[in-house]
Order: C-alpha cells, then structure tokens, then sequence
C-alpha cells in the first residue's frame, strides 16, 4: 500500500454563524476557496498537480450545493482539477481527508485535497432536510431525539455533574484564548479577505474567554423544555430502559458553537512531494468510521479511535495528542472516560465549545490543529475524532515524519 | 331491489343523492352501498342535465365510515387484489372532484371515516348545527388509517399541524370547532342544512384548492422550517403518547408527510400501502375484534341469559357513600335513576351527595353537561342513614368497606326491609362472593358486581356469579349495568374473581423484580415499555402496597399450608414495616416531593442492591406480561372466566392491558402458545412454579389451537 502524506493543511477563521457574523457576507464559494487559495500560495503548488478534491459539506444547498468544483475553479486551480462533495454530516470534513488519503493509498491519485465547509449563517443545520427527524417511520423505529437531548442523556447515564461540563467549557474557553494569544494558530489560520484585499475576518469570533464555571453556571438547560413539551424524554427510554429520568445539563456555553469556516488539507503520495518539491509533514496511518445506537448518537468516537488505531497497529497508549470534536461537553468527557485519557492530552488547545464547530469543515480543523501542535511540541502521533450524526463516528491517526 | 342511494333530479339541475341503506342500520360503507353510491354520482356526473351535485343522508348520521365485518372479510383477497379495491375508492372520490360538476356535501348529522373522507373530496361541506353531530378520522383508534383519500385532502384543508392531531389520535371534533378549523364550509341550522347546500352548489366553482395551480398546503411545504417542526413535534409525540406500540397513527403520519410531499395520485397511493399493511396486520385484527366488535357486544349484553324479561330501573339503593358508593350513585343518577344514598349516619350520606355534586359541577365546567341536567342529576341523590328508606329500591349495591362482618351485618339490615324479589349486589373486589352470600336470606338473588375506581371514568363492571346466583339475577343486574351506562363482564366466583387477580400477578411481579436486584427504574419502565399503562411500581404505589400486604396475609389465613410464598413477600413485608404504604402515604417505592415529580426512593437500593448485570429488557417485559398470560390461562381453565372475549375486554377496561394486542387472551394468541409454553416453562425454571404453564395451554400448544380459532 503506498503512504499518504499530509503536505499541508489550512483554514478559515470561524465566523459566528448568525446574521450578525463576520462572514455572514461571504459567498459560500469564497469561504471555501480562501484556504484552496492559501494552500495553492503558500506551497508555490502548480494546481494541475491536484488529482481530485473532497469538500465535506453537510447542508450543501443552494450556493454551497456542488460547491467543491466551484470553489476549486473561484480559488483559480487549474481547471483540470475535479471536485466532490460529500457528507458523513459532522465527520465530513475528516471524512474527506480519509477519502482523498484513501485514494491515495490505492495508487488512484497521487495528490489530492480533502477539507470540508459550512456556511451555517447561509444554510443553518437542517436547512437541507434531516428525514431521520422529520419521516415519521425513521423517527419511530430509530427513537430520533435531538443531539442535545442525547448529550444530556450521556451526562444522565454517566452521572456527570453541570459543573463537571461547565468546567470542561470553561477550560475549552482558556485554552482557545492561550493558543491564540501565544500565537499557535496564525500559521494555519488565513484570512477572508474581499476582492480588495480587505480583511473582512482574521480571528476566530466565537470565544468567550470570560466564561467562568459561575457565569455559565446562570443559563438554563438549552434541551429541557422541548425534551419534556415534545416527549423526546420518554423516546430515550426505549433504548436506555433503566434511566429513571432524564437530567438536563447542556447549554450553549458548554455546547459547540454555531459558526462559519472552512479548512482543506493538502495529501499526496511521496512522488508527488518530490513533484510539489514539498517535505511531508505527517504521515496518515489509519483511520475509520463506525457506528453505534442512533438515539444516544454521541458515544462512538472511542470506538471509532481503537478501530483506526487498530488499523494503523497503535494502541491507545501510543498516542501523544487527541482531538475530539467538543461538539457538547459530555461528548468529550465521556471520550475521554471510556479510552482512560486524562486531560492534559486532550484538545489541548480547546475546541469547538470555544471556537465553534462548522460541521463539514471541523475533522479537516481539528486534523491540522493537531499536526500543528505535535510538530510544536515535537511529538509523534495524533488521532482526531469526531462524533456523527445517526451514532457515527469518524477518527484519523497521523504520525509526524 | 333495495338501493343504499337515492337520487333524486330538481327541476334547477341540482341531483340530490340521499344515502339511505336499507333496514335500520347506519350508512357504512361496503360493496353494495359503495356501488350504489358509484353508479349514482357518475350517473350525474355524466348527465348533461345534472348542473351540480349535493350529497346527504336519510339518517340520522351522514355516513359513519367502513362497514367493518366487511373489511375484516376482505382479507381473503390478495393484499395486491385488496389494494386495488382501495384504489378504485380512492379513484372514486378523486373522480368526483375533476368531474367539472359542482358536489357539497350536506352532512345532516355524523361524519366519520369514510363518510368524513366523501365529505372531504367534495367541493364545499355544509354542516348541520347539532351537538350530537361529529366530523371526524378516527380509524387509528382501532388499528386503522384513513384510506380513502383523508391523510391527503385533510392536511391540505387545514395544515399538516391540525390534520396530525385529529388524525394521529383519532380524534372527532363537533361542527363548531371543525368550521373553526376550515373543515367545513359552513355551519347552519338542522333544517336548513339541504336546502343550503343547493344553494352553494349552484355558484360554486368545482375545483378542489390541491388543484389550482400554485396550490400551497396551509402552514407551508413539509420541508419549510415550520413544516418540518410539525413533523419533528408529531413523530415524537406519537411515541411519547403510544410509547411506540401502534404502528396506525405513525403510518397514517407516514401518508401525510409523504403526500404532502407528492401530488394527491401520488399521496393517495402511499395511503393506500399503509392501508393494506394495517388491515393484514395480526394487531389491527385483534385491536377491531376487541375494541370494536367484543366491547359492543358487551354494552349491548350479547350474553345476558335470553329468557329473562328485561328489567328497567327507576330507583336504586347505595350502601355506604364512601369512595365507590358516591361513584355508583353518580352513574345511576346520570341516567335517570333515583338512588338512596345510605351510610352509617347522614352527615356522611350527605357528604356522599356532595361528591355526586362535585363531579357533577365538574361536567357543567368543562362543557360536558348543562347545568339543569345536573340539577335534575343531583336532585336524583336522597342521602339517608335509615335502612327503612331503602325499602321501595329495585336493587341495591353494597359498597361498604371490604370487612366481611360489616358487609354482612348491612345485608342482613337492608334485606329486611327490601322486596322480596330485589336484587343485593356487593361492590367488593376481593372477598368471593359465596362467601357473603351465606349472609342472606336469597342467596339466588345475590350477586357481585365490582366497580373500578373512580367509578365515573371507569366503563367496566366485573359481574360476578356466587354459586347459588340465578340467572334470572344475572340478567336483571347486567339491565342495570347497561342502563346505568357501564359494560359488564361476568366471570365466577375465585379469590380475586378474573382481574383482581390476573392484574395481581403483574403488580406483584414488579415487586419481585426488586428482591432479585433488578434496577426499579428499569422495571417500571419495562412495564410503560411491555404496554402497560403504569409501571409495576407506580401501580403498586397507586393502590398501596399495605393493601397488597393485607390481600396476601388474609390469603395466607385463608389457604394455611397451601399458601405458595412468593418473593415479593419480603419485599412487600419490608415496605410494610417501613411505614410505606404508597401514594397515600406520601412514600413508597417512590418520593413524592411536594409539588414535585415522584422520584425512586433511596433507601430501595440499600435493601435490595442492584446488581451489577440487569436483565434485557425484553425478559423483563415478558415476565410483566407472560405472568398475566399464565393467570388468565388459568382463570379459563377454571372457568373462573368463561371466554376469550371477556378476558379481553376485562383486562383493557379494568387495567388497562395493553390494548394493541388486544387484550389479554388476543396477547395469548399473538405470542402463540407454542412460544408461550415454551418461554413460560424456562420463566418457571429460573424464576419459580408461578410461571408453570397449565393444562389448557399445554393442550392448546400440542393441538395448535388458539384462544379464538377462527383467527387461525
């Protein structure tokens, strides 16, 4: 099997995904072609090179419909180079890195880019449909509840405590701030810039570094009252018979953020390195995607880990850094309970509580923040994970070179 | 030959098609009414003399849906044969609103099912101002979905939100509130009803808004942010509601979402899958067999002995105006009969009255009565602590507390005071009823007749034969059972009689559960789960477990050394001695937090640990529910009940047994007694002797018979 690499990997800052957001304005196709463009610039790359393009993009509709092909050509690569877009929803953009990786490793392509978008202020989630909520059948015979609900019900079944999951807030909040203040994103983090060159975003716009176990601790559970009007409290006891009764914990400010972005990662065999004239920067050595009980959605990403680092003939133990998608704070905690991994390894410069999590593009963020902490740090191996919609997960495992 | 339609041409062009069926029953539809009916409106349709068309009825009622013996029959066809038929109905309507004629429906009087799905594909409905009159989809109350077109012409009338609730529970609205809604055109007085409609007819334009170009369902496309929060909220409203145990209201809810998403062809193909699939379905059989055809003939007495005059009732005795005494008194006022309230002094027969009063008050309230007939209700009530004023009654209802002494003593007093010929019934649902018949001087004329708490919500009353009690008795207390507007089961005498006993079995089985170590919130939830409309615990809580401790320890005295301890005795014996009784005393399995939701209680998991490995929750749901099976088995073969049917409606009336089987001998048939045996002999191997299959099922198993052979 040949090797992929990673070359690269860049991204947008994270817009609030409101009206009022930075990057509310931006053309869906401009977002995703600003890391394309940075990637192309920055690498000196001769685009032609580029076998094949994986966006994840999980409401790809309306301007963000077929957007891979057209944030490819709006980015200015050569016109030879096609695109695709997928969706395995909050894992596509990792997913799409695995693909084009994939790719890769059965000798189909020699250079590729995989990353993802989402343009949540455009097209908010759900905006393309979500038939496993809405088809009556699907909702029935898989007890759909909605992801807050099946976080609190993580915290439920595992007794978390509201301030256990706020203080894990809190510190996604301090260390997003530190990293940025000490200057460990800047090098991935581009730009959106209008056809001017005006800067209309350079930072990420969802911290709160203000947030304090206290402050977060005056907001009320986000989940309870529609988890209780609708009766999504009784769906879950269907599959979770022996919960007495369902605890609300989950809030937006121990929840992922709603937010614009994109990030694209660039992957290549070793012929195409010495073709681009690029040293590899990492290694991707396994990955998987898996899937559990749809209704508590949110636990599979340890199993997702072990199956990736299986693959890649890792144990748990080899693992210098973790990033797993905060897309709730039980998310991560319970992550963290199941594969026995203590904090200090962990998101180490926060995540999507802080910073916000752009669904199709978060695995290729997360996947280049972690390349780029290992290689700060100088350690070795790092897996990546996130949890999916519909008890999915997907995880990547990527060793320095 | 007699024909189900009439029609009849004005000189104006306008045709009237009067649905009349032959004989006295109500317009339904079935394959001689529907091809009368067919011939009629396209016999109009074409004729260039017809202008425009109204639909009505002769009866009372409009047309009040599908004639369901018909329907069950029809499932000796294919299910692709059975589809077609559905189609051509569906095609049928669908024909009358592009035939380019102008049709109202003018719906003199009730409208459901089918009749409401005609109703629907007309071009106006003018609807008669009677508070008798309902309009209506209620096929999802016995297993069914509306298949002629009503998932498809109702969300486009009135928005997917308002169809999927009148829909999705059945519902039926007066005409009123379905003129609110936009289900009908127009609301006017009875008489004018007819004479309205052909005035419509004449100036309306014949084409169904789904047909204009441009056509948006109200409250937007499934697919708009709202349309799909009226989704989302249904889906999951449907399983909070039916905790996942019907599949009509989600198939129904399936048309909807689908056909709104298709032109109406399309939706109404969609509907008519759903249709066939639920009409072959095992539990919509069992759910129409019961609900539909054993409940009637039930109310309607079908196994009152035949030679026995009908008695009528004008004046009833109550002893005791407790809890049940006041309820019995209710019911029999409510319906026209006078009754003597007697308890042991008159400030507390008058307190009796004044819970009549109460319940009474709250009918006018919420609508339900008007205040003069509450008047005259309560008026109907004469409280009294003199036995003497018992004497002109036609029967009388004990419902003294359940000590045999006491029971005894006021039967002997009323006894000599009443006529010779009046029947004593004894509201008790433990004690057997031979055994109190000792106490009287006309044992033939002695009976039990057990009323459920509280009495004016609960339809049943178990009737119970001592072994002297005659038939002439029988048939005189079902005439008062049916005239005070209950329905009646009659089972002989036993500890416990039939449902007492077989719901025992599931309470008690809960409790059990707890001395093995299984989680308690993982039992009471198997039971929401099984289909039982409380947990084993709750219930437990609800009718108090020193009554369960007192039922066992007078079992106990009563069978000496053939009493068969039970695991749950230390667990009962142990609530007992801590003081809690249940609800009534504010602690039980359960907290019950002042103004808060009832929560475990703690010291539970001190006495009985859970273990570390629990039980699936389907053996646990099988044990809720085989337990009941194997008591039922038992009562059939004691004869303690006597046929299927009984058992069903007994178990879904008196505890709410899971109705989606269809009771609990359908529950019987559904698993099979092969399965049952099977499983119920390993249940008694781990679990002990109680799950010992009887006899009957071991025959049942080895001849491949069933509890209701004519559904094999």
């Amino acid at each position: 099997m040949t090797d992929a690499f990673i070359f690269d990997a860049v991204r947008t800052p994270r817009g609030r995904g409101k009206p009022d957001g930075s990057l509310h304005e931006v053309a869906p196709v401009e977002l995703a072609a600003t890391p394309l463009r940075a990637l192309a610039r920055r690498n000196n790359l001769d685009t032609s090179l580029v076998d094949d393009v994986i966006l994840g993009c999980v409401d790809a509709i309306k301007d963000e419909a077929g957007i891979g092909r057209w944030s490819v050509l709006a980015a200015g690569y050569h016109e030879r180079v096609p695109a695709t877009v997928i969706n395995r929803y909050c894992g596509s953009g990792l997913e799409a890195v695995n693909l084009v990786a994939a790719k890769v490793m059965a000798n189909q392509i020699d250079l590729g880019i995989g990353g993802g978008v989402e343009h949540m202020s455009r097209n908010p989630m759900g905006a393309s449909g979500f038939a496993p909520a809405t088809d009556p059948l699907l909702a029935a015979d898989f007890f759909f509840v909605p992801q807050g609900v099946s976080a609190d019900l993580i915290a439920t079944r595992h007794g978390y405590s509201r301030g256990q999951l706020d203080g894990f807030a809190v510190e996604s909040q301090r260390r997003a701030k530190q990293a940025w203040d000490r200057g460990y994103f800047t090098q991935s983090v581009v730009p959106v810039v209008d056809r001017n060159g005006l800067i209309i975003l350079d930072r990420d716009e969802h911290l709160r570094p203000e947030s304090t176990v206290e402050s977060l601790g005056k907001l009320e559970p986000a989940f309870a009252k529609v988890a209780r009007l609708a009766g999504f409290d009784r769906v879950v006891l269907h599959r979770y018979p022996e919960v007495e009764r369902l605890e609300y914990f989950h809030h937006a400010g121990n929840s992922s953020g709603i937010v614009d972005g994109a990030a694209m990662v660039l992957i290549g065999n070793a012929d195409a390195g010495t073709r681009i004239a690029r040293k590899p920067r990492a290694r991707i050595r396994g990955f998987a995607a898996c899937g559990q009980d749809p209704t508590i959605m949110l636990t599979a990403p340890a199993e997702g880990c072990r199956l990736a680092l299986r693959r890649a003939g890792l144990a748990v133990a080899d693992v210098d850094l973790w990033e797993i998608n905060e897309a709730f704070a039980s998310v991560a905690l319970y992550f963290m309970q199941e594969l026995e991994l203590t904090a200090d390894r962990v998101n180490v410069n926060g995540g999507a509580i802080a910073m916000g999590h752009p669904l199709g593009a978060t695995g290729a963020i997360i996947l280049g923040t972690l390349l780029d902490e290992l290689e700060r740090r100088d350690q070795r191996i790092g897996v990546a994970t996130l949890c999916v919609a519909g008890g999915m997960a997907v995880a990547t495992v990527i060793e320095r070179v | 030959m007699a024909t189900h339609v009439t029609v009849e041409i004005a000189p104006d062009g306008i045709a009237t098609l009067l649905w009349n069926s032959p004989g006295r029953t109500p317009n339904v539809f079935n394959d001689e009414s529907i091809a009368d009916f067919r011939a009629a409106i396209e016999a109009a349709i074409a004729d260039p003399a017809v202008k425009g068309v109204v639909i009505s009825s002769a009866k009372t009622d409009f047309i009040v849906g599908a004639d369901l013996t018909m329907l069950m029959a029809a499932r000796r066809l294919t299910k692709a044969q059975f589809f077609e038929r559905v189609r051509a109905l569906q095609q049928l309507f669908r024909s009358i609103e592009t035939g380019g004629k102008p049709v109202v429906a003018a719906l003199n009087g009730t409208a459901v099912g089918g009749g409401f799905e005609l109703a629907m594909a007309c071009h106006a409905r003018v609807a008669a101002d009677h508070p008798a009159l309902r309009v209506g989809l209620p096929e999802v109350s016995l297993g069914l979905l509306p298949g002629a077109g009503g998932t498809q012409r109702m969300p486009r009338l009135i928005g997917a939100r308002e169809a999927l609730g009148l829909i999705t529970q059945g519902k039926t609205i007066g005409a009123r509130k379905a003129l609110e809604l936009g289900l009908v055109s127009e609301v006017v007085a009875p008489e004018a009803v007819l004479e309205r409609a052909r005035e419509l007819v004449r100036t309306l334009e014949p084409v169904q808004p789904w047909d204009r170009k441009g056509f948006r369902p109200p409250g937007g496309e499934v697919h708009s942010p709202a349309g799909a929060e009226v989704f989302v909220g249904t889906n999951a409203m449907i399983t909070r509601e039916t905790w996942g145990h019907y599949l009509a209201p989600r198939l129904a809810a399936y048309a909807v979402y689908h056909g709104l998403q298709l032109p109406i062809d399309q939706g109404c193909k969609v509907e008519a899958r759903g249709f066939t699939e639920l009409v072959y379905h095992p539990l919509s059989q069992n759910m129409i067999r019961t609900l539909f055809f054993s409940m009637g003939e039930a109310k309607r007495l079908k196994s009152r002995p035949k030679n026995v005059p009908a008695a009528g009732y004008t004046r009833v005795g109550v002893l005791g105006a407790g809890l049940m005494g006041h309820g019995i008194a209710h019911a029999s006022a409510i319906n026209g009969i006078d009754v003597v309230l007697l308890d042991t002094d008159m400030a507390g027969a008058q307190q009796g009255k004044e819970r009549v009063g109460r319940i009474l008050a709250d009918a006018v309230k919420k609508g339900r009565m008007t205040e003069t007939a509450a008047r005259t209700a309560l008026d109907r009530v004469i409280p009294t602590a003199a036995f003497e004023d018992l004497a002109d009654c036609q029967l009388i209802v004990e419902a003294v507390f359940e000590k045999r002494e006491l029971k005894n003593d006021v039967t002997r007093k009323a006894e000599a005071v009443i006529g010779p010929d009046v029947i004593l019934g004894t509201n008790t649902s433990t004690l057997p009823i031979s055994g109190l018949a000792e106490a009287s001087n006309r044992p033939e004329q002695f009976i039990g007749l057990h009323f459920f708490s509280p009495v004016e919500k609960m339809q049943l009353v178990e009737v119970i034969l001592g072994a002297r009690t005659s038939e002439a008795t029988l048939a005189r207390s079902l005439d008062f059972v049916k005239a005070i507007g209950k329905t009646p089961v009659v089972v002989r005498d036993g500890r416990g009689f039939f449902t007492s006993r077989v719901f025992g079995t599931y309470v008690i089985e809960g409790s059990a559960m707890l001395a093995e170590g299984v989680a308690p919130a993982l039992i009471d939830n198997a039971g929401r789960l099984a289909g039982m409309p409380m947990g084993p615990l709750t219930v437990a809580d609800m009718v108090n477990i020193d009554l369960s401790y007192k039922i066992r320890e007078q079992a106990k005295a009563d069978l000496g050394d053939k009493y068969v301890a039970h695991p749950a005795d230390e667990v009962i014996e142990f609530m007992v001695r801590q003081g809690r009784f249940g609800q009534k005393t504010k602690a039980g399995f359960f907290d019950y937090p002042e103004g808060g939701e009832k929560r475990l209680w703690a010291g539970l998991a001190q006495r009985f640990p859970v273990r570390p490995a629990q039980p699936s929750l389907a053996e646990i749901k099988n044990r809720l529910l085989h337990i009941q099976a194997i008591e039922t088995l038992r009562c059939l073969e004691e004869g303690i009940v006597a046929r299927p049917q009984d058992a069903d409606v007994g178990s879904i009336l008196a505890w709410g047994f899971c109705p989606f089987y269809g009771g609990i001998a359908s529950y019987i048939d559904y698993v099979g007694p092969k399965r049952l045996l099977e499983e119920c002999d390993e249940l008694a191997n781990r679990f002990g002797e109680r799950f010992r299959p009887p006899t009957l099922l071991r025959q049942m198993a080895a001849e491949g018979r069933l509890l209701y052979p004519e559904a094999a």
